[in-house]
C-alpha cells in the first residue's frame, strides 16, 4: 500500500492518523509494523527529502542570497513547505491587539510536517518533569513516571538514532547502553565556552541530537525494538541500512537526502509503508472526527485540496496527531447535537492550557576567536553541546523568583557565509570599506556567538485557543483565535538567562551585546520557539483533563490525540523526542485494547 | 490542488519558461524548487539602468577591491546581486531600493560637485575622499548622515554578496561545504590559539 489519491482509499481502516509528524509518523510506525491497516491524512503536499533537498547548495545560488523572505520565514532552503507564521488563506486570529498577548503559529503543510526543518535536539524529560505540581504547587503532575516512559525513550532513541552523552545530571537522565550514538568533538567556541563556564559552575555538555553520528546497528537493535516480530525487524533493518551516517556538511534545516537525521519522512515513513499496512493521502485537510449515535468516532472527513471535494474515510479508531493547536481545531470543529461544544470537550478544556517554550537571547564577541586557524567547522549541521539546568538546589530553596529551569542551546562557528556574515562589523571597527573592510572581515569571521535559552513555562488560564467566531479559513472551516499570556515565572527566567549569558561571554574574555532592561522585553512572543504544545491535555480526572495517560480521549473511547496537545507540561526539554515516545506508547495501548476488543 | 499561494507560484514559474521573462511585482511563492540553481534576474525583473550599474558596480569595487586574496566585488556579479535585491516584491526591499536608487544619485551627484565627474571616472583617492565622508554612520556629519545610512545598506549587501560566492568564501577562510568521513574538531593550531592544546 502506498501514496494514494483521494478516490482510492478503502472502505475501512483500522485506524485513520491525521497527521504525517513525529507523533503522527510514530503512530502509523508502530500500528503498522504490528499488523494494523492505518490511512494516514496529510494536509499539506507529498514531500521527498530524497530528491527535494539542497544539500550543498550555497548561499549565492539561491534568490536574495537565502535570506529569509514572507515566502520563506527561515531562509530559501529551510525545508518547510507552504508554511512559516502565515499559511496563505488558511488564517488564524489574535483576542488581543497587544503583542505581547499574541500567539504566533508555525505551520508546515508537506508530508512529515516540521520535522523535516525541526533542530533535532533531543532531550528526554526527566522525572522532576512529570511531577512538577508535586515538587513546586505550580501546574499539573502528568499521569505517569519518568520510569513509566522511559522504555519508550529508549526505544525511539535507538530507532531515530540520537548522538549524546551521559553525565548523571539532576532531572537529565542518562540513556542505557546501546541508546546513543557517540557525539562530535566540539568546534573551538564550544570547547572555549566549557572551559570558562566551569568557573561560572556552569556545566557544558554534548547535546542530544537526532543525526546518525555513526551508522546504526541493524544487526542488533531491529530485535530489541521489535522482539518476537520477524518482519518488523526486518523492514527496520532495511530502513536502517539505507540510511546513511552524517557526512558533516549542510544545514539539518534543510532536510537530510542521505537519511542521515530524523525526519519522518526518512525515518518513520519508509519501513511504515513497506509493511503494506499503510496508506497516506496527501493534500487531505481534515475538518471534523464523524461519529455515530452511540458517541463512537466513526472516521473523519476531510477536503481534497486539489479538487475541493468533501469526503469521508472511516475507521475503527482516529488518532489525531495534527500539531496540538490543529487537533484542537479538528475537535472544536467536531460539533454535533450530542456534542455541542465539540468533540471529547465535556471538560471545556480542549484548546486549554496551550504551552511554549520561553525563549531569550544573548550574543557577544569573542577576541579569542579572531583569527582562528583556519578548519572546517560544520560539524552536525547543528549544536554539538548545550548547558543542562543547573540550579535544580537554588530554585528548590526558592532563591531565584522564578520557578522552572531552562537550558541554554549555542550558536557559534565558521559558518557558511550569507547575507548579514559581516553585520557586526561596524560595532566593532565603526564602520569602513576597501583593503581594511576585507582584514576586519577576515579577522572577526567566526568569533561572534549567541546564546539562547530554552525554558520552561507554566501552563496559565490565560494562554488557549478557541474557535473564531467568524472568520473561516479557504475551505469554509471555523479557524482557531489565540490568547495567550507569560505569567512572572516566565519573564523572570528570561531576564535570568540573558544575565547569564552576559557572564559567560565575559567569561570567554568576550563583549556582550546589551541585554533587554526587562525579562518582558527580552522574552520572545508565544509560539515562537515553535513548541506548541498542550491544549488536550492529560490527566487522572476526566472532569481536569481530555485525556488519560495513553492520549485517549476520556469522552470517546476510540479517539486518541497523539501529539504535543496531551503535554499537562512542558519543560525546558524540547518536546519532539517526548512527542514520539508517548505516540509510541499510546499506540502499543491502542493495539493491546484493539486486540482485546476494547475498541 | 496545491495552496494557492502556491498555485500561483507554479503557474508563474510555467508562464515564466513559456514567455522567458520574469513578472514584475511576484516572489519565488512558498514552495519553490529548492534544488534549482538561481541567478539574479531568474525569478523577477531586475531594475538598474546602465548609469546605475556603472556606479553600483565602482562603489562595489571600493568596499570590497581585489588584492592577493580575492578580486574585486563586482568580478563576482555582486552588482547583479545588488540589483536583484533592490527588485525582490518583499517588504522591505523596496525600501532598499529607494535608499539605494537615491544613494548612488546622490554619490554621483556629490562626485560632480567635488571632481566634475561621475563616481565612476574618479580616481581612487577621490573615491575615498567622498567614502571617508559616509562610511562611518556612527560618526558622520550631520549633512552626511543620509548618504552614511545608504552606504550601511550598500556595504552589506555588497559583503553578503561577496563573501556567499565561491571566492569570498575561501577569502573569509570557509573551508565547509564538503562531505568528509570524520568531523575533526579543531585543528591542533586552533586549540593552540585559544589557549586549550
Amino acid at each position: 500500500m502506498p501514496h494514494i489519491s483521494s478516490s482510492k482509499t478503502q472502505p475501512v481502516y483500522d485506524v485513520i492518523v491525521v497527521g504525517s509528524g513525529a507523533g503522527g509518523g510514530q503512530t502509523a510506525y508502530t500500528l503498522t509494523m504490528e499488523g494494523a491497516k492505518v490511512l494516514m491524512l496529510e494536509a499539506g503536499r507529498n514531500y521527498d527529502p530524497v530528491k527535494e533537498t539542497p544539500m550543498f547548495q550555497t548561499n549565492n545560488q539561491a534568490p536574495l542570497r537565502g535570506a529569509s523572505t514572507p515566502d520563506k520565514p527561515f531562509g530559501f532552503y529551510d525545508s518547510t513547505v507552504d508554511g512559516g507564521w502565515q499559511v496563505p488563506g488558511e488564517p488564524y486570529t489574535s483576542a488581543s491587539s497587544d503583542p505581547a498577548r499574541q500567539f504566533w503559529w508555525w505551520r508546515a503543510r508537506m508530508l512529515g510536517g516540521r520535522t523535516n526543518h525541526w533542530g533535532r535536539i533531543s532531550l528526554r524529560n526527566g522525572p522532576y518533569d512529570f511531577k512538577p505540581y508535586t515538587r513546586d504547587g505550580l501546574g499539573f503532575d502528568w499521569p505517569m513516571s519518568y520510569e513509566d516512559l522511559a522504555p519508550y525513550y529508549d526505544k525511539t532513541e535507538m530507532l531515530v538514532g540520537v548522538y549524546g552523552t551521559n553525565e548523571g545530571l539532576e532531572n537529565t537522565p542518562n540513556s542505557p547502553a546501546g541508546c546513543l550514538l557517540p557525539p562530535p568533538k566540539m568546534r573551538a567556541g564550544e570547547l572555549l565556552a566549557q572551559h570558562r563556564a566551569k568557573k561560572l559552575g556552569i556545566p557544558v555538555m554534548a547535546i542530544h541530537r537526532a543525526v546518525l553520528s555513526a551508522k546504526q546497528d541493524a544487526e542488533n537493535l531491529p530485535a530489541k525494538l521489535h522482539p518476537k516480530n520477524a518482519k518488523a525487524q526486518r523492514l527496520i533493518a532495511k530502513a536502517m541500512r539505507e540510511r546513511a551516517a552524517c557526512f558533516w556538511a549542510t544545514a539539518c534545516g534543510r532536510g537530510c537526502s542521505i537519511k542521515a537525521n530524523y525526519q519522518s519522512t526518512t525515518v518513520h515513513l519508509p519501513p511504515a509503508l513497506d509493511t503494506g499496512n499503510l496508506d497516506i493521502v496527501t493534500d487531505a485537510m481534515v475538518r471534523a472526527v464523524t461519529v455515530d449515535e452511540n458517541g463512537k468516532a466513526t472516521g473523519v472527513s476531510y477536503i481534497d485540496r486539489k479538487t475541493r471535494e468533501e469526503r469521508t474515510v472511516k475507521a475503527r479508531v482516529v488518532v489525531l496527531a495534527a500539531s496540538s493547536a490543529e487537533s484542537v481545531r479538528i475537535l472544536l470543529n467536531s460539533k454535533s447535537p450530542r456534542f455541542p461544544n465539540g468533540l471529547a470537550n465535556s471538560s471545556g478544556l480542549v484548546g486549554k492550557y496551550i504551552m511554549d517554550t520561553v525563549g531569550a537571547r544573548l550574543g557577544g564577541q569573542i577576541p579569542a576567536l579572531e583569527n582562528l586557524p583556519v578548519h572546517n567547522e560544520d560539524g552536525a549541521g547543528g549544536s554539538h553541546v548545550y548547558v543542562p539546568w543547573w540550579l535544580y538546589k537554588e530554585q528548590h530553596a526558592g532563591k531565584l523568583g522564578f520557578a522552572r529551569g531552562y537550558h541554554i542551546e549555542f550558536d557559534s562557528g565558521r559558518r557558511m557565509p550569507g547575507m548579514g556574515s559581516t553585520s557586526g562589523l561596524e560595532g566593532i571597527n565603526g564602520g569602513g570599506y576597501g583593503q581594511q573592510f576585507k582584514a576586519d572581515a577576515r579577522r572577526y569571521y567566526g568569533s561572534f556567538m549567541s546564546f539562547a535559552g530554552r525554558g520552561e513555562m507554566i501552563p496559565n488560564d490565560d494562554s488557549f485557543c478557541e474557535l473564531d467566531p467568524t472568520v473561516k479559513d479557504k475551505w469554509g472551516i471555523p479557524v482557531l483565535r489565540f490568547h495567550w499570556k507569560w505569567s512572572e515565572h516566565e519573564t523572570r527566567q528570561a531576564a535570568h538567562m540573558q544575565k547569564t549569558f552576559g557572564e559567560i561571554i565575559e567569561s570567554m574574555g568576550g563583549k556582550a551585546g546589551k541585554p533587554e532592561a526587562t525579562g518582558a522585553a527580552a522574552i520572545e512572543p508565544g509560539g515562537k520557539i515553535i513548541h506548541e504544545v498542550g491544549g488536550t491535555i492529560m490527566g487522572t480526572d476526566p472532569k481536569k483533563s481530555v485525556t488519560n495517560q495513553w492520549c485517549q480521549t476520556w469522552e470517546v473511547k476510540n479517539l486518541f490525540v497523539n501529539d504535543g496537545g496531551a503535554f499537562c507540561s512542558n519543560a525546558d526539554k524540547n518536546p519532539t523526542l517526548t512527542i514520539m515516545a508517548l505516540a509510541w506508547r499510546s499506540s502499543d495501548y491502542l493495539l493491546e485494547e484493539m486486540r482485546k476488543g476494547n475498541l | 490542488m496545491l495552496t494557492a499561494t502556491a498555485a500561483v507560484a507554479l503557474m508563474e514559474r510555467a508562464a515564466m519558461a513559456a514567455e522567458g521573462t520574469p513578472k514584475v511585482g511576484v516572489g519565488y511563492g512558498t514552495d519553490p524548487d529548492l534544488v534549482k540553481i538561481y541567478k539574479p534576474g531568474d525569478v523577477w525583473a531586475l531594475t538598474f539602468t546602465d548609469p546605475q550599474r556603472l556606479t553600483a558596480t565602482a562603489l562595489c569595487d571600493t568596499i570590497i577591491p581585489a588584492d592577493d586574496k580575492s578580486p574585486a566585488a563586482s568580478k563576482v556579479g555582486v552588482p547583479d546581486f545588488i540589483d536583484e535585491w533592490i527588485s525582490a516584491p518583499y517588504p522591505g526591499h523596496t525600501d532598499d531600493k529607494r535608499t539605494v536608487l537615491e544613494g548612488l544619485a546622490w554619490i554621483d551627484e556629490e562626485s560632480q560637485k567635488r571632481f566634475g565627474n561621475n563616481f565612476a571616472d574618479l580616481v581612487l583617492k577621490q573615491k575615498n575622499a567622498i567614502c571617508d565622508d559616509i562610511c562611518a554612520f556612527g560618526t558622520a556629519k550631520p549633512e552626511f548622515k543620509k548618504a552614511a545610512g545608504f552606504f550601511r545598506k550598500f556595504r552589506d549587501l555588497t559583503a553578503g554578496g561577496f563573501y556567499s560566492t565561491p571566492e569570498g568564501m575561501k577569502d573569509i577562510g570557509y573551508v565547509g561545504n564538503v562531505p568528509t568521513v570524520n568531523f575533526a574538531g579543531p585543528t591542533p593550531e586552533a586549540l593552540k590559539h585559544l589557549g586549550l592544546a
